[in-house]
């Protein structure tokens, strides 16, 4: 819930008013609200949480905890459809697979 | 049990581990504060890599889990109505509360649907306007200012058909609230790197000088924990207790200036009741009256709804440190994933889904404890 990540800012618009970039994770594109970090330049990292860049970060950590996130399936979890985990969680138990491994 | 070896950096891994336990002389017992960090113990181990005498004690971090049954309740009525689009964050939608989940509601009719971000479900009314759009506003202070942004971004553009149903809370009046029970068994925190790269460290010093208890602001990967740990045992080995930050690259003293005043202007401080554990004072965010027209509780007729708690889950008891997830009679029998008593097992970053996930089925119980709540 509180997991932020980061990601590399390909551009940077202005929209009714709001400074908004289009960020790449890895590879997942999301647009991102830069309010919070004005003068965040594209090319440079940035830590995001839910749509919002939060704090820069320097690009060699960004990438290890990018490689860490993608690893761990982690990215799939922020990103990924919510609505088929719960449908996952509601119907089968996922982690039974895990247990019975 | 996972091995060193699957740390990103097994060398420096090594070398962090060997200088605790070089360290570490007598028993004590740390909290790390997010759900973030503990689903990262958990799932590489950690704790189990640690010297015997060092205990990690899982904190009431993870926002899903604190949310209350009563704010569920009030969720589960708003998107219940048929005018109402209410969006949320995709944790939510299995979080039960009285009976059913958002899940549910969805499967009834109701129109509930996942955002990314808060500011999607802004534009989701503003593409709507004859429908009313709700936001599911929950989170600790690293979604807050996201929350806060959009709520004054509607207000700004005139977006009336957008409101926020907000259960906000805030990490140092729990902190507090923990210190101050009687039970309390930590010594030291683990603070959530993410909150403070919003909030900074400011609030803390006076925290680690009246409970006198070292305080390291500490990552999510698993070299993060682990220098963290390593920070706050040096410190309560040589009987210091002062605010560290071991998460230098994301957290500066000043936390996000701008995402601050946001807070300042969108909300205000409010007391807060944590599910499982109850009221604490000073702990939650709310709208400020400025704001009152976005407010989903003065839109719709909730105010009504009162749940109390039911008494079969021992979340609370999980959540204040009382009690490990496999210290409990239900855990991983009556109480899994697919049948939750409580927060703790349905939320991917609940201790107790954490300890199901990640094979603790089976641990033996080690430590009983006087439980008695917080508040």
């Amino acid at each position: 819930m509180c997991l932020a990540v980061p990601g590399r800012v390909l551009d940077i618009e202005d929209r009714d008013g709001t400074r908004m970039a289009t960020v790449d994770f890895g590879g997942v594109v999301k647009e991102v609200c830069l309010e919070y970090l004005p003068d965040l330049q594209v090319g440079e990292y940035a830590i995001v949480h839910v749509g919002f860049a939060l704090q820069r970060l320097d690009e060699e950590s960004a990438r290890q905890t990018l490689e860490l996130f993608a690893e761990l399936g982690m990215l799939q979890e922020e990103f990924g459809d919510a609505w088929e985990m719960a449908a996952a969680e509601a119907g089968t138990d996922p982690l039974e697979e895990v247990h019975n491994q | 049990m996972k091995y060193i070896d699957e740390f990103q950096d097994p060398e420096l891994a090594r070398r962090l581990l060997d200088d605790i336990h070089a360290t570490v002389t007598r028993p004590w017992a740390l909290m790390e504060v997010c759900g973030g960090q503990t689903h990262s113990i958990i799932r590489h181990g950690i704790d189990q890599l640690l010297p015997e005498q060092l205990e990690l004690i899982h904190g009431p971090g993870c926002p899903v889990c604190v949310t209350p049954l009563e704010v569920i309740d009030k969720a589960l009525e708003i998107a219940s109505r048929p005018e109402v689009i209410f969006c949320s964050f995709g944790d939510m939608l299995r979080v039960p509360g009285t009976g059913r989940d958002l899940f549910q509601v969805r499967g009834e009719g109701g129109d509930v649907r996942v955002v990314y971000s808060p500011l999607d479900a802004l534009r989701i009314a503003q593409q709507n306007p004859d429908r009313e759009v709700v936001f599911f506003g929950i989170g600790f202070e690293t979604t807050a200012p996201p929350n806060a942004m959009t709520v004054h971004q509607a207000r700004k553009l005139g977006v009336r058909n957008f409101s926020m149903l907000v259960s906000h809370v805030r990490v140092p009046p729990a902190i507090e609230a923990i210190m101050s029970s009687p039970s309390c068994r930590v010594q030291g925190f683990l603070a959530a790197g993410h909150v403070c790269s919003v909030m900074g460290v400011e609030e803390y010093p006076e925290l680690a000088e009246r409970f006198r208890v070292p305080i390291v602001v500490t990552g999510f990967e698993p070299l993060d924990i682990l220098e963290g740990v390593r920070r706050a045992v040096r410190q309560l080995e040589r009987g210091e207790h002062t605010v560290d930050n071991a998460y230098a690259r994301a957290v500066r003293p000043e936390g996000n200036p701008a995402a601050r005043a946001m807070l300042e202007d969108v909300f205000e401080v409010t007391d807060r009741a944590w599910r499982g554990i109850g009221v604490i004072p000073g702990s939650g965010w709310r709208l400020s009256s400025k704001y009152r027209d976005h407010d989903a509780e003065h839109r719709f007729p909730v105010d009504g709804i009162r749940t109390e708690e039911p008494a079969e889950c021992r979340s609370g008891e999980v959540l204040q440190g009382l009690l490990k997830p496999h210290e409990c009679e239900a855990f991983g029998t009556l109480c899994t994933p697919r049948t939750p008593l409580g927060a703790t097992m349905v939320s991917s970053e609940g201790a107790c889904a954490a300890y199901y996930l990640y094979r603790r089925l089976d641990m033996p119980a080690t430590k009983t404890r006087e439980a008695t709540p917080v508040v």
